[in-house]
């Protein structure tokens, strides 16, 4: 194995292209060490990108973010504004790990390593967060969604890697909220996560909204039919009911150690109504603006 | 396959070592540089045993290249106690009694002072979150809790 430090992004994606063997992305490495020793990987070249400028830094402009995808989960919880603005993308970040994994993990990590249950996407995606990719044929924009495929898989090409994360500007009266349920209090990985992304009028009556849920498909999911169940509503307990019984429907689970398929599908309805009503008292107060 | 060549600051001084890629931070603090206070559990960042500080970040050593931290500065258990005095943490931890076996205690001083360089006045709550990913077989952590709790008091400089 050799271990390359990228002086830019675009060196970095020509290490990685330029490896014959296997090529490996190094940010916060707390996948990439376990991986490593555990010898279920065996790379050929590692390229540490945390060191630049672009993935290192949040930067705001206009309302939208741009989030270095090596920045870790701490120093999005410390941001002055970032919290405010998207706090269910934040605390879905700051679930990961504890605090010795947080000074180190990252969400452009956690993206790539794509574990269904993974803390920091179903906020993302949710927020319709897109992501800029570099590689050997140059820079592309992709939604966050498109990045996973299935557990431990991602669509990344040969030499490409993630740069950063990009959250767009928002409306009045919007708010969002991460939600996940483990067996235990800390340090534990989701059996179910429930992202909400909520826009009122000035009534409170939400407008727009989108629910995604992680860890019961084998990719983080879209739930229009949930969303759709809150858009034109207060938030009534009526809507409330339908948006669970939407998430739960759409529910598509395995059972293992942590929980069952039952039971995760139950939950991924709870944890949707919890955390939409969260992300509305949210808006209700203003957070966004 | 050379071995990198890597300058950090340890603990306040300069150091130099050479390292295989793979190497971890741990393995190097340890094997090479003798710093055996930090302590391999898990090795796999869920324990808490090996913590470190990296450029004023609490981590797991376990979880860090060797080769990645060139130009950092690192700080061990070993720099805690200044000479003969010990550190607050670790008077109270001693006086609580809050370790049998003491193989996590390396790490939980280091990171219960890193929550208290940053907050000398945390709720039990906020100190059982912040040592979450510090495992204890031994005590049931109860007495850790109420050693931190007593050296956050001295720190703010209250007697009890």
């Amino acid at each position: 194995m050799r271990y390359e430090v990228a002086d830019s992004v675009a060196g970095a994606a020509s290490l990685l292209a330029g490896e014959a063997g296997q090529s490996y992305v190094l940010a916060g490495g707390t996948d990439l060490l376990v991986q490593l020793r555990a010898g279920m990987i065996s790379p050929d070249l590692v390229v540490d990108i945390k060191g630049l400028d672009e993935t290192r830094t949040i930067s705001e402009s206009g309302g939208a973010y741009t989030i270095g995808a090596a920045v870790a989960g701490a120093e999005l919880g410390e941001h002055d504004t970032l919290g405010t603005v998207w706090p269910g993308v934040t605390e879905g970040a700051e679930l990961i790990g504890s605090t010795q994994i947080q000074g180190r993990a990252s969400m452009g990590g956690n993206l790539c390593n794509a574990s269904p249950a993974a803390d920091a996407v179903p906020a993302l995606i949710a927020a319709d967060a897109t992501c800029t990719i570099i590689g050997p044929d140059g820079t592309r924009e992709a939604a966050v969604a498109d990045i996973p495929t299935g557990p431990g898989s991602n669509s990344l090409g040969k030499g490409e890697f993630v740069v950063s994360i990009n959250l767009p500007s928002r409306p009045a009266n919007s708010s969002d909220a991460y939600l996940r349920m483990i067996p235990r209090t800390e340090m534990d990985i989701a059996i179910v996560g429930a992202a909400v992304n909520l826009t009122l009028d000035d009534d409170g009556t939400c407008t727009a909204a989108k629910i995604v849920l992680g860890a019961v498909a084998p990719t983080a999911i879209d739930v229009p039919a949930a969303a759709d169940a809150l858009i034109g509503t207060k938030l009534d307990d009526d809507a409330l009911a339908a948006a669970a019984a939407a998430a739960s429907a759409a529910a598509n689970p395995i059972s293992d150690k942590r929980g069952t398929v039952e039971y995760r599908i139950k939950v991924a309805g709870v944890l949707t109504k919890r955390a939409a009503k969260i992300a509305y008292d949210r808006a209700r107060k203003g957070s966004a603006s | 396959m050379a071995k990198i060549h890597v300058t950090t600051t340890i603990n306040g001084d300069p150091a130099e070592f050479l390292c295989e890629p793979h190497e971890t931070l741990l393995d190097i603090l340890r094997d090479e540089l003798q710093l055996t206070g930090s302590k391999e559990g898990c090795a796999s960042g869920d324990c808490g045993a090996c913590s470190v500080m990296l450029d004023g970040r609490l981590v797991c050593s376990c979880l860090v290249l060797g080769a990645e931290v060139q130009g950092s500065e690192v700080e061990t258990v070993e720099n805690i106690a200044q000479g003969d005095k010990l550190h607050p943490v670790q008077q109270r931890i001693l006086e609580h009694g809050a370790l049998q076996c003491g193989y996590c205690t390396p790490g939980i001083v280091v990171a219960a002072k890193a929550l208290l360089d940053r907050n000398n006045d945390p709720s039990e709550t906020e100190i059982r979150y912040w040592l979450a990913g510090n495992l204890c077989r031994c005590t049931g952590y109860d007495k850790i809790i109420g050693a931190v709790m007593d050296a956050a008091a001295d720190m703010r400089g209250e007697a009890s």
